[in-house]
């Protein structure tokens, strides 16, 4: 089939497919997109699990998902769940001496403000904490009446966030921080790591699984207005 | 391989940034997505100035990041300012050489790499190169992949600062160098999410 058929194909553009196959969730109609690394139109069509590639430059297409909507929502929900294990257990204590130092996840951002610098610490938080927690919560709000084949209101624009949050939640990174943290002081005192730290490295792996897992053209196709 | 390789723009169709909802540039020229909102541009608007400029900027904030301490350790009366090559260096010395080789390379090598290759692929464009477009591609999605690794340090400063309070023993302060540092993160993918790689493919459908 060329580009030029599948253009002219009902969905060929994109457009809403109909809801009314209903036992099929996910299920979507072969598409045409354009490769977001050099625009080369191509149809994606493939078995859910599968990625296309894009023939020209080797980015990924698309990916198919299986469970489009019940994968990303039960990963959102476990992961609200890890956030507030994360937040209200200590995270780090340094034993040194007769001296005990307890942290929360949060007490280096509250630090670094009491310093004075409040773009880093405002940076940290937002990496760290605030966009990943909003991605959750705008998942869960978008997903959940998705899921009852309703729309949210608002629904549009904050997937739209969303989507354009999703380079600046880090916390992967900041396990990494974390380590570094630990073996440099680890010859001056005795670190305990707390429940959060767990915590945490379980929330970098739900909250990449929901992203993951997520199939945002499909996901657009049921929030459009038009349809 | 067929004919020709067909891209949107060549058929006149805009792909829109936020939701890939393939739109027809003459409806395209009311400016807003008509599924997600967003607004509809067939390349992203000043793509090469504003990288320019933002990579620029991150360039003049690399050396202050380099040069002043990223934390000042108070202790037992001695104040000892550590800037990041300080601290790759005390983690050779004091054995754990892997953790020297994360931070070089995401604090030091990662930020470098990345201004590098961006102004690269710019110059590229600019002067019209042909040469492998698919490999310019793939430079531009890892400096997309890896440039979000050059944060560890100014997570680590937090950390430390947070836990290393113990009064007059001992204390960590985070020193200039962690802002400018932390700005050189953000300016650097800031430039690399403004630089539109179509570009490079761009010139060669326009010359053949
Ligand atoms: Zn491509």
């Amino acid at each position: 089939m060329s580009i030029e058929h599948d253009l002219q194909s009902p969905h060929g553009l994109g457009r809403p497919f109909d809801g009314r196959s209903a036992s099929a969730q996910c299920d979507a109609p072969k598409r045409v997109l354009a490769c977001p690394n050099c625009d080369l139109l191509a149809g994606v069509a493939g078995e859910p699990g599968s990625t296309s590639l894009c023939p020209r430059c080797g980015a990924v297409l698309y990916r198919r998902k299986r469970n489009c909507i019940d994968r990303p929502l039960a990963f959102s929900f476990c992961g609200l769940v890890l956030f507030a294990i994360a937040l209200t257990n200590p995270f780090l204590a340094m034993k040194s001496g007769g001296f005990v130092q307890e942290t929360t996840l949060l007490t280096g951002i509250i630090e670094l403000w009491k310093q004075h610098l409040y773009g880093l610490g405002g940076l940290v938080l937002l990496t760290c904490v605030g966009i990943p927690l909003l991605q959750l919560v705008g998942l869960i709000y978008i997903l959940v009446p998705l899921r009852m084949r309703l729309r949210a209101p608002g629904a549009v624009p904050i997937f739209r966030i969303i989507h354009h949050l999703q380079a600046w939640a880090m916390m992967e990174v900041f396990l990494i921080g974390i380590l570094v943290a630990l073996v440099k002081l680890a010859k001056m005192a005795s670190i305990i790591p707390g429940v959060a730290v767990m915590a945490l490295g379980l929330l970098t792996f739900v909250i990449t699984a929901a992203m993951t897992t997520l199939d945002p053209p499909l996901i657009w196709e049921r929030l459009d207005p038009r349809r | 391989m067929s004919a020709k390789p067909t891209s949107a723009k060549s058929l006149g169709l805009v792909s829109c940034h936020d939701c890939r909802l393939l739109v027809p540039a003459a409806q395209a020229g009311h400016g807003r997505c008509p599924r997600c909102g967003a607004g509809l541009h067939a390349r992203k608007p000043n793509s090469i100035a504003r990288a320019w400029a933002l990579l620029l900027a991150a360039a003049i904030m690399y050396v202050p990041a380099n040069v002043l301490p990223m934390t000042v350790t108070s202790a037992l009366g001695t104040v000892q300012a550590d800037t990041i090559m300080s601290g790759v260096i005390y983690f050779i010395h004091s054995g754990s050489w892997e953790i020297a080789a994360v931070i070089f390379i995401a604090s030091i090598f990662v930020p470098l790499a990345k201004l590098a290759i961006l102004i690269f692929l710019l110059v590229s464009v600019q002067l019209r190169w042909r040469w492998r477009p698919k490999d310019r591609t793939v430079l531009y999605r890892m400096t997309e992949l890896v440039g979000r690794w050059s944060m560890v340090d100014v997570y680590v400063v937090t950390i430390l600062v947070a836990l290393v309070k113990l009064g007059a023993v001992a204390s960590i302060e985070a020193g200039p160098a962690a802002v400018f540092f932390a700005t050189v993160v953000v300016l650097t993918m800031l430039a690399a999410e403004s630089f539109d790689p179509r570009i490079i493919w761009d010139v060669i459908e326009e010359d053949s």
